[in-house]
């Protein structure tokens, strides 16, 4: 008898521990970053049939090269590749021009500077990280070849569930675009540590190094886009999705394809299952 | 059942030659052509020709892709970059590598608790089963070593963490850990080994696949009512009956898996592991692929110290425990009858045990604090509850539902209950 009152006993403190724990955990959670989860947009690349909208990635291209790449390299990506942005090779000879790179050793065993090649990779602003960070407050500003697919807000349960039907890949883009256009007055809630920037959409703190990068009007348009920073951010992380996968409209057509394929030979695969089992009953 | 008269008889000149020399024609008539299987095996029976299938798939891919990959930490992250951007074709290889070996788990997963369900692994099939679980183990160390040879962030510290395991094993733990690694850290040896047991391991799992299906036709396959096959009239031909029933279970699992290498190709990866790996830099949780999250939320279950067993090497115990439980299950289940379908309550805790794995999954993905800690340890208890009581324990004490006499009258019995009403069917 009093063996059972002490395993009742057990079982509630254990009941009530788990009561308190399940609360802790809840707020533990609240304090995790980012603060606010990205807005969703609405992205050409998106969903089975989706494209990537040249005309964006140009003005991506050009807030990048104009404001981002100050800091930012773009290690991975050619100059060649820039024509999948619709621009011709001449267009891309004359953009790779305007670039210097290294090159070396000469015949005498020097390094020397020669304009780029549509062959040459983007030049980093930078000559290795620790000099990067020495010039960013201590903070090496990544690289942009793999940003769009390197950082994703977890989206949590069960909204990963509804992704898998809903094909919801752009995470990257949504935070990118979050980011740029999040910056703001901090609410006085957080530590933001001296030289950082107050960011709620910032995935790993309340505050990062980068000051708001990008305003209204700073990059000029020539097709009538609207100049403002909710464009650029949108621009840019357009650009930078495709930068991250070159090859996503090729991938997704050929998928449709593919499924297709499969959904005919599955027709009649099944059928002819039912053809041969029939004669079984 | 193999152990039955072979009736192959070659029809050509060069047939009988060949037959006279090397049988191999003999062979595959008689496993996959003649050889009999129930004839009321379910789509769960499909899995096994699917992970075959798949094993193939990897190791062709994977053939392709070494082609162009580089194990070198200076440059394993920019050669797999390279398969992506430049490679002809390269980001369809790489995605499908990726995705397949997700896939592969799928199946696994599946083929596992088929087997868990319908009792595959009681006598005579403790052999099969047991290679089965070599293969799992093989498995999943060959995966754990391809997803660090693209050196990302979770490749690097994903390795830093399951090498530090061993680490928690008394005297000889540290000097296991420095010969997986090749030094005292995650580095360019560990890399190098790793590419090499990477590309040696799936043969090794193709030749115990091999020992598996010998194993299968020995005793031939189990089926839903767990009762042996007595007559003719229990089972068909191997070809057509089930090669078309694989192959159409096949074709809707390739959808799948296509629908994730085209839609969804990074879905079931970690971002983390789009940054180069930095050993300066720890991630903010490092978390392994989701296939391994149940094991990995059994390792942080055990927070607390077991008499001279302190909670690191108490974790790492349970995780090997948890796979190594899995040798021993056919000796743990001392049910008379195999099927569940025939056991109402190991049914009922069956399906439980799914969804406590699956729950683990999703603890393992967690962060180890708070309630999360608490839940891994109820569903910790459950999985080996599962396993050392209930198993055992229960085959003593439940009543079976009346099994049929043979596969035959199951077969029939399901037929005739379908045709009449409703209402008969509750009577009976």
């Amino acid at each position: 008898m009093r063996k059972g009152i002490f395993a009742m006993r057990n079982v509630l403190h254990g009941l009530a521990a788990l009561g308190l724990g399940l609360a802790a955990a809840t707020s533990a959670n609240a304090a995790e970053y980012p603060i606010k989860k990205p807005v969703e947009q609405d992205w050409s690349f998106a969903g089975p049939f989706g494209t990537y909208d040249k005309g964006q990635l140009q003005r991506g291209f050009k807030v990048y090269r104009e404001v981002c790449s100050a800091c930012h390299s773009l290690n991975l990506v050619a100059f060649r590749n820039l024509e999948d942005l619709g621009y011709s090779e001449e267009q891309v000879a004359a953009i790779a021009a305007e670039y210097e790179v290294q090159d070396g050793p000469d015949d005498a065993g020097d390094m020397f500077m020669r304009a780029a090649k549509p062959s040459d990779h983007f030049p980093a602003p930078f000559a290795n990280p620790e000099q990067a960070a020495a010039s960013n407050n201590g903070a090496a500003p990544p690289d942009f070849s793999l940003i769009a697919k390197a950082r994703a807000v977890e989206r949590g349960f069960p909204t990963f569930v509804f992704d898998v039907f809903t094909q919801y890949a752009e995470g990257g883009p949504d935070y990118i675009h979050a980011l740029l256009t999040g910056y703001g007055e901090d609410p006085g809630e957080h530590e933001i540590p001296e030289g950082t920037h107050y960011n709620p959409y910032f995935i790993s703190s309340a505050s990062l190094a980068m000051a708001q990068p990008i305003t209204d009007g700073q990059v000029t348009y020539e097709d009538g886009s609207p100049e403002t920073t909710d464009q650029y951010a949108r621009d840019v992380s357009a650009f930078l999705m495709w930068a991250a996968e070159p090859h996503l409209e090729a991938r997704k057509s050929t998928g449709f394809t593919v499924m297709i394929f499969i959904f005919l030979l599955a027709g009649l695969v099944y059928l002819t299952k039912r053809k041969i089992w029939s004669d079984l009953h | 059942m193999s152990a039955g008269h072979s009736t192959y008889t070659p029809k050509t000149g060069l047939g009988r030659w060949m037959d006279a020399r090397l049988p191999l024609p003999r062979l595959v008539y008689d496993s996959f052509v003649a050889y009999p299987v129930p004839r009321n095996l379910n789509y769960a029976y499909t899995f096994g020709g699917i992970l075959s299938i798949m094993l193939v798939a990897q190791i062709v891919t994977g053939i392709v892709l070494a082609m162009h990959y580089a194990a070198s930490t200076e440059v394993a992250f920019n050669s797999v970059e390279k398969i992506m951007r430049d490679v002809n074709s390269g980001w369809l290889l790489r995605y499908l590598h990726s995705n397949g070996a997700s896939m592969f788990f799928v199946a696994v997963y599946v083929h596992i608790f088929r087997g868990l369900y319908y009792g595959s692994y009681k006598a005579p099939r403790e052999l099969l089963w047991i290679l089965g679980c070599i293969i799992y183990l093989l498995m999943m160390a060959t995966a754990f070593m391809g997803y660090v040879l693209p050196w990302g962030q979770m490749s690097f510290w994903g390795a830093t963490v399951i090498t530090g395991f061993f680490t928690a094993i008394p005297v000889v733990g540290d000097w296991i850990q420095q010969l997986l690694l090749g030094g005292f850290a995650v580095d360019n040896p560990t890399l190098n080994r790793f590419f090499s047991l990477h590309y040696l391991l799936p043969f090794m799992i193709a030749g115990v696949v091999v020992l598996h299906v010998w194993a299968l036709h020995v005793t031939g396959q189990t089926n839903p009512t767990g009762i042996e096959v007595k007559q003719k009239t229990d089972t068909v031909a191997f070809t057509p009956y089930a090669t078309v029933k694989d192959a159409f279970a096949m074709v809707v699992f390739l959808g799948l898996f296509a629908y994730f290498v085209f839609y969804l190709p990074n879905f079931l990866g970690h971002p983390d592991n789009y940054i180069e790996a930095n050993s300066l830099k720890t991630p903010a949780h490092i978390v392994p692929e989701w296939y391994f999250l149940p094991f990995y939320a059994i390792l942080r279950a055990i927070t607390f110290n077991i008499g001279p067993i302190d909670s690191k090497l108490g974790g790492v115990l349970a995780m090997f425990g948890a796979i190594a439980v899995l040798f021993v299950v056919p000796w743990l289940d001392t049910s008379k009858v195999r099927s569940a379908v025939y056991r109402p309550w190991y049914k009922l805790f069956f399906w439980l045990f799914v969804i406590n794995a699956i729950f683990l999954g999703w603890l393992g993905s967690r962060p180890a604090e708070g309630t999360y800690v608490a839940m891994a340890q109820v569903a910790t208890l459950y999985y080996f509850l599962f396993f050392l009581v209930i198993m055992p324990v229960l085959g003593l004490i439940e009543t079976p539902r009346r099994l049929p006499n043979s596969i035959t009258e199951a077969v029939l019995e399901k037929k005739s209950s379908a045709a009449v009403p409703a209402t008969e069917q509750a009577k009976g």
